[in-house]
């Protein structure tokens, strides 16, 4: 056991985590070099194409040392706020982090975020200053606010590029040398934490587990702590480039288990692995549920698919624990599930992951925070969709969730960040000058302002030099009504929203123009209405389709013709019907798309 | 019964509303006849049946000079027989119809000229950046009869931007007064990269209405049949004995051969092919021996489909007897679940379904919910 290290690497987004962990890899030549590609570890489809890190992924590698062979295992973690619970949970697996920072951008909001969770756990810190090889790189500015932030020595920095390989040698022997190897005693009762999981359609469910204590073995019957379910230990291993096999894994290391586990809901991540003879005496502390920003309706398009949507979104939940749902129906889409994210891009990810892996066509309908509100007979209701919202009449008062923001950018932008904020009802509470031209502002901001557009909006007019993280401060009073959207003078509740007040004509206008554009003319006029109560604010009308054909079908034209129009039935397949309108399934997220 | 097409990739200038192959540098011209006739000679054993019709479309096949077209036919004679040939059409612009080039194109054994007149007006002339003018575009017609053309067709462009009712009107009344045996007339279509398709996102030209373009198809399909044209198909109006047998026979599903960069073909059972569209690519790939056409085999539900498409935009419908027995039921079924508002736009006919010609401007719609699920 003094031989392993248990690791994780944590950064800001994009400050190279998945880079420079492809050259631990190389270095350690735990990947082959035809297999070795840019962000190795970013293995699903969605990684790769938005170039971003989505899933917290362990990988073990062996390295020698002063003729001293070590197993190394190493968590690459997303950067992305809407994934910290990836890192917690990859935290909670290890004794230590390298806390990345690029040192052309310097320290961001995430930086100091995931350094936090670390220390929460007593992690050794390794410092390490990436993208060393780039012009831009300011080093001495840069290993300043790490000293600053971390207390540590300006000589335990460790200098490195993912691009040139640049300080790999020196940051994998500081690893040995000051990551602690774990403490556990491999003949006590098993007792292994459950960090992740995924489920596999031909091998069921596969759990990632650290082992604190205690020894697995192949075909050892094993329980869950909290669901108390006996299994037998089909297939242990641990996790290289590919899943490998062994007999036995011992207390500080890092494996899966794979035990005929078919249901989603037999297994929690969090939970504690040990023998169902001689189990352990207590469980080690799981992980805290997340607490959703963010709440939307997933739907099938075909309402008959409820079920399978359901099953996926078990199997879905298995791999990704920050999402929650439950069921609710909706008068214009039937059957589907109230959800909660993490923030927008979490929301997104989710409907392109049921989509791609589990092949589901679903609506996602607008996102909301979840409010409270009084009703004049002086009940609180939660409010996480705008059909609870209570009728006005019965309506008292509305509360609605508040952050602190804390937004760090160049001192060249804070008039720009400042109008942002004051835009979407943001209160400036404090301002500090971390260096000559680096500013931390602080604002109370509605949460419903900023899960929407509001990070890119920051990114675009600090031209990326802003970084931002929030908290949750409580909630305030807020003057919020429901607007209803109304198809050929049908309200269609998976359309409606809850809004301020005085956005309401304004953001009416602006819906039904949306709509307008996304919905496609059909053989009939199209009426769009936005409405407040028994008010109409805003109307718009799509015409009916009075042409809609190609004027030229010769030699060359057949076959392309027949495949667009083949592919226009397939789009036609995924809209969702309504009375008889045919609405895209973007248009429930019209409200988002407002520019 | 096979037909054979020759891709002719050069034009005097673009058109700004052209998305097809072609190009205005003529540098490639000769190299690309070469390549075009060298690849006559490498596939004339593909149709082993004496051709009927042959087509000269493109780009412009009017552009090419006496020497480039005599090489053509020598290399189309060498490779087939053309003695069974009955319409042989070339696509001319008006302002090349020369007194020598339409002799020329007269004593090659081209007998049916498809002229591309769009508008008789100069300014939509301009609009298009067509090489012509309405004067070219008067007599033009009038010039092929004198060098004895029995046979001609025009095109004409109607939902072009700036155009009023009557103008589109008087464009109509013009083309019927020359008397042509046939008349193709195609809605303007902006397609993507082209430089219409920028003048409109830079807001320089506006699309005209839907409610518009509507009008003036049905203004023009109630002025042709009172002038004895039969509308047998989306686009294409002819007097009774004068239908167009080449572009037919696409639509029928019959056996075509292209030649030349871009050109498709069709075995008329199952193979479609098409030819590299670049000009220079295709030099390059035929005369060095390699691959210069890729091609796909259509399964029996994209042969279907493709009746379904081809059927429903002409006079004719298609014919449910010809599909698989399951196709059949499942196009059946697909009409039955239709709208009330589209299924009011097709007939049914015994085994014969088409598109009632006043709303062919929804042959699309129809289209795709009639076809098959592939
Ligand atoms: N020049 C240079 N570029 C780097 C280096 N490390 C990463 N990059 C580039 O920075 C971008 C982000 O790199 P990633 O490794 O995906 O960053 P990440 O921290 O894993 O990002 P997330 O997982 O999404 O938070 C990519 O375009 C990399 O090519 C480096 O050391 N030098
Ligand atoms: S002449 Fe014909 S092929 Fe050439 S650019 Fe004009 S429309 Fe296109
Ligand atoms: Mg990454």
């Amino acid at each position: 056991m003094k031989h392993i290290r248990n690791f994780c690497i944590i950064a800001h987004i994009d400050h190279g985590k998945s880079t420079l962990a492809d050259r631990l890899l190389q270095v350690t030549g735990t990947v082959s070099e035809r297999d070795l590609k840019e962000q190795t570890l970013d293995d699903m489809d969605i990684e790769r194409e938005r170039g971003i890190t989505i899933k917290s992924h362990a990988i073990q590698m062996d390295y020698k040392l002063n003729g001293e062979q070590y197993v190394l295992n190493l968590i690459d973690t997303p950067g992305h706020v809407d994934f910290s619970y990836e890192v917690s949970r990859a935290i909670a697996a290890c004794e230590g982090a390298l806390l990345l920072v690029d040192a052309t951008q310097g320290i961001e909001a995430q930086t100091i975020s995931n350094l936090y969770l670390a220390m929460e756990h007593d992690h050794v810190i390794i410092p390490v200053l990436n993208k060393m090889d780039l012009p831009s790189a300011m080093p001495e500015e840069v290993k300043d606010q790490m000293v600053e932030l971390l207390g540590c020595e300006r000589d335990e920095i460790i200098s490195a590029s993912g691009k040139t390989g640049e300080g790999v040698d020196a940051l994998l022997a500081a690893i040995i040398d000051r990551i602690p190897a774990p403490k556990g005693d491999p003949n006590a009762p098993l007792q292994a934490l459950i960090f992740d999981s995924v489920f596999n359609p031909f091998r069921g469910v596969i759990a990632y587990f650290r082992i604190m204590n205690g020894t697995l073995r192949e075909k050892d019957l094993v329980k869950f702590y909290y669901t108390n379910k006996k299994y037998i230990s089909e297939e242990i291993g641990v996790l290289r480039m590919k899943p490998e096999k062994k007999k036995e894994i011992s207390a500080g290391n890092v494996g899966y288990i794979i035990s005929g586990i078919k249901q989603a809901k037999e297994i929690k991540v969090g939970d504690t692995l040990t023998h169902f003879e001689k189990p352990c005496s207590e469980a080690i502390d799981g992980f805290e549920n997340v607490k959703p920003m963010v709440f939307a309706g997933i739907f099938p398009v075909e309402t008959d698919d409820f079920e399978e949507l359901r099953d996926a979104m078990d199997k879905l939940q298995l791999n990704d624990a920050s999402l929650t749902f439950e069921p609710e129906s909706s008068a214009a889409l039937g059957f589907g599930f109230r959800c909660g994210f993490l923030g927008m891009l979490h929301m997104e990810i989710v409907q392109e992951r049921l989509e791609r892996e589990f092949d589901m066509t679903v609506i996602t309908t607008v996102p909301n925070v979840s409010y409270f509100a009084t009703t004049t007979d002086q009940q609180r209701l939660v409010v996480n969709n705008p059909s609870d919202f209570p009728d006005p009449s019965r309506l008292e008062s509305v509360e609605e969730p508040f952050i602190n923001a804390q937004i760090i950018t160049k001192s060249d932008y804070v008039g720009s960040v400042m109008n942002l904020c004051i835009e979407k009802r943001g209160a400036l509470k404090n301002q500090v000058y971390l260096t000559s031209d680096r500013v931390e502002m602080s604002f109370e901001m509605p949460l419903a302002e900023i899960v929407f557009d509001f990070y890119d909006r920051l990114k675009s007019i600090s031209k990326g030099y802003a970084s931002f993280d929030y908290h949750p401060i409580g909630y305030h009073v807020s003057n919020l009504v429901k607007m209803d959207i109304l198809l050929n003078g049908d309200q269609v509740d998976a359309l409606s929203a809850l809004i301020h007040k005085d956005n309401a004509f304004h953001l009416g206008k602006k819906i039904c123009l949306k709509l307008k554009e996304l919905i496609p003319r059909q053989q009939f006029e199209i009426a769009i209405q936005a409405g407040i109560g028994a008010k109409i604010v805003a109307r718009e009308t799509v015409k009916a389709l009075r042409k809609d054909v190609t004027a030229k079908c010769y030699g060359g034209d057949i076959s392309r013709k027949r495949k667009l129009l083949e592919k226009q039935k397939k789009g036609k397949k995924k809209m969702k019907q309504i009375g008889n309108v045919e609405i895209p399934q973007q248009a429930f997220l019209a409200v988002l798309k407002l520019d | 019964m096979a037909g054979i097409y020759i891709h002719i990739p050069f034009c005097k200038q673009a058109c700004t509303y052209c998305d097809f192959h072609f190009s205005t540098n003529q540098k490639l011209r000769k190299p690309v006849i070469d390549a075009l006739c060298l690849e006559i000679e490498m596939r004339q054993s593909e149709i082993n049946e004496a051709p009927s019709t042959l087509y000269f479309g493109g780009g412009s096949p009017s552009i090419l000079d006496s020497q480039q077209l005599n090489q053509i036919f020598r290399s189309l004679s060498n490779a087939f027989d053309l003695s069974a040939l009955e319409e042989v059409t070339l696509e001319s612009n008006p302002d090349d119809h020369t007194e020598e080039k339409l002799n020329l194109w007269k004593s090659l054994g081209i007998n049916r000229l498809s002229i591309g007149i769009q508008s008789f007006i100069d300014r939509d002339l301009s609009l298009m950046n067509r090489a012509h003018n309405a004067k070219d575009a008067e007599l033009c017609v009038q010039k092929a009869r004198e060098a004895g053309f029995e046979k001609v067709t025009i095109d004409l462009i109607y939902g072009i931007p700036n155009q009023s009712e009557e103008e589109w009107k008087s464009n109509i009344q013009r083309a019927i007064d020359l008397n042509p045996e046939h008349i193709s007339a195609y809605c303007l279509t902006v397609e993507e990269k082209t430089a219409l398709y920028h003048q409109m996102e830079k807001g320089e030209i506006s699309e005209k209405d839907d409610e518009v373009i509507e009008q003036e198809y049905l203004t023009l399909q109630c002025m042709l049949s009172e002038s004895g044209y039969v509308h047998y198909e989306i686009s294409n109006f002819g007097k009774p004995e004068h239908l167009a047998t080449h572009n037919a026979n696409y639509w029928k599903g019959l056996a075509y051969i292209g030649f030349g960069p871009s050109a498709h073909s069709f075995d008329g059972a199952n193979k479609r092919s098409w030819n590299i569209s670049n000009n220079a690519q295709y030099i390059k790939a035929v005369n060095s021996g390699g691959q210069f056409l890729d091609e796909e085999i259509l399964r029996p539900e994209d042969r279907s489909n493709e009746q379904i498409m081809t059927g429903l935009r002409r006079s004719t419908g298609f014919d449910l007897d010809q599909f698989p027995k399951e196709h059949a039921l499942m196009v059946q079924q697909n009409i039955n679940a239709m709208d009330d508002q589209l299924k009011a736009c097709i007939w049914q006919n015994e085994s014969h379904v088409g598109i009632h010609p006043e709303k062919w401007l929804l042959a699309d719609a129809v289209i795709r919910e009639i076809m098959i699920d592939s």
